[in-house]
């Protein structure tokens, strides 16, 4: 039977974009769907009923959702350029630090430029915590790495779960900032950070599965107009 | 491989603590389990988890690994010739990791903790509704990763049976102090059968605290952290 891959995502997600890239760096070909989020699609709700939402992978008719788990199950299934590397304990400092990303750097990142004003000065202070702890983790790497695949060759090869985990805050960050008028990231006070942007996003992978950031940038300063609007 | 190699930093009332203990369990790996003193968190605990400060770590050969799920991944891994604790088949897989962060991630096992914290009885009932959705959800995808054998794992307790199993004590509690049923056999056929089976377990039976024990518990946290009037 030949093989199906269809995804549902939105152009604008990072969490959709993280699969894409994860399957681009495999050289697997999917289908995309985007998916209309003021009429979230018949497909959406009976492939996703649990949370409602993209990206869901379709492969050969079944469907998984969730970026980090589909991150997984990409590695599982297809082979070359893996995103985890093979040894448990370095299997499991990257799940902290996907996980980490996610329950702690988006949330305070997001709370910190789209909060109620009373708890942005508090949300502020814990993204700059997380963020100093990231990276403190990358220390001299270019990467957070641990694809395998060869090290030190730079390039698609050494794109990690991490790296790939962390697209919003190397790219999506600084087109909100800009939207909203604030500044978290920047170069002088996180320079290994800034290093590692630069380095992400000079990787064609990755740079090639962004949303443009002039309509990104739209998009954020439209958002927060109409917030404004309804206040 | 020694004893020492291998140490828990936990506490007993902790669902979480309980996950790598029941891994360990089930792969037949002896470990020494160091009990935090309530209250206080230990030097060897700041310095193994020094970004959220909290058990349970593993450390396996002086490396300390951190979150209960992921502790549970790496002792698959690294005891291999042990049963899997993961499918292998990936779409399984997915599932299996899928439900897990259903649970841990979403409102669930909050819900049912701060349904034990005093409040006014609109707050109870709002987060039974979702305690009930829950078991909903968590009753069908019984059914899906079972595929009729006794476990989410199959025949074997895997996974998601640690992520969810748990919190069967806490759950128990929570009956208890509140005078609630959650788990019913009318509206989960599927779960009350696997808690029995879950909670006999030999890996599960030792590590399980006692329902008694955990209302105690939860007693003198409630008077310690007096809630403020709702």
């Amino acid at each position: 039977m030949a093989e199906e891959v269809k995804l549902f995502g939105l152009w604008g997600s990072p969490f959709s974009r993280r699969v894409e890239i994860a399957l681009k760096i495999k050289g697997v070909k999917y289908e995309y769907i985007e998916d209309d989020l003021q009429n979230k699609s018949a497909l959406l709700l009976k492939y996703n009923p649990v949370h409602k939402k993209v990206p869901v992978l379709l492969h050969n008719g079944k469907p998984i959702a969730e970026s980090l788990v589909l991150l997984e199950y990409i590695d599982e299934t297809w082979e070359g350029n893996p995103n985890l590397p093979p040894d448990p304990y370095e299997r499991a400092q990257a799940r902290f630090w996907a996980k980490f990303i996610d329950e702690k750097c988006l949330p305070a990142l997001w709370k910190a430029l789209f909060g109620e004003e009373s708890e942005q000065e508090k949300a502020m202070e814990e993204a700059l915590q997380n963020l100093k702890m990231l990276e403190k983790e990358l220390k001299d790497k270019r990467l957070f790495g641990g694809g395998g695949g060869g090290g030190g060759g730079g390039g698609e090869e050494s794109i990690g779960l991490v790296d790939i985990a962390a697209n919003f805050i190397a790219y999506w960050v600084g087109i909100i900032q800009e939207a909203v008028g604030a500044e978290i990231l920047n170069r002088e006070r996180f320079p290994v950070l800034y290093k590692w942007i630069d380095e992400l996003l000079s990787c064609s992978v990755i740079r090639e599965n962004l949303p443009p950031r002039d309509k990104m940038l739209a998009y954020f300063i439209s958002r927060v107009q109409a917030a404004k609007a309804s206040k | 491989m020694a004893k020492t190699d291998v140490k828990v930093l936990g506490a007993w009332p902790s669902p979480f603590v309980m996950r790598p203990r029941i891994a360990l369990n089930l792969k037949s790996v002896e470990y020494e389990f160091l009990e935090e003193t309530f209250g206080s968190k230990s030097p060897l605990l700041l310095q193994s988890n020094p970004v959220y400060k909290k058990i349970p770590v593993l450390i396996h050969q002086d490396k300390p690994i951190c979150e209960s799920l992921i502790i549970v991944q790496y002792v698959d891994e690294v005891w291999a010739s042990g049963p899997s604790l993961l499918p292998s088949d990936p779409y399984d897989q997915a599932l299996a990791r899928f439900w897990a962060a259903y649970i841990d991630d979403k409102q669930w096992f909050p819900s049912v903790r701060g349904i034990a914290l005093p409040q006014g009885e609109e707050g109870k009932a709002e987060l039974m509704v979702q305690v009930f959705e829950g078991l909903a959800l968590l009753e069908d995808a019984f059914d899906k990763c079972s595929q009729g054998k006794a476990f989410f794992g199959g025949d074997k307790i895997g996974y998601v049976d640690i992520a969810l199993g748990s919190f069967l004590g806490w759950l128990k509690a929570t009956e208890k102090m509140n005078n609630v049923k959650l788990l019913d056999e009318t509206k989960n056929p599927n779960l009350v059968g696997w808690a029995e089976r879950f909670c006999s377990h030999d890996a599960v039976r030792e590590v399980m605290p006692e329902t008694d024990k955990l209302v105690e518990f939860a007693k003198m946290l409630r008077a310690r952290f007096k809630a403020p009037a709702s």
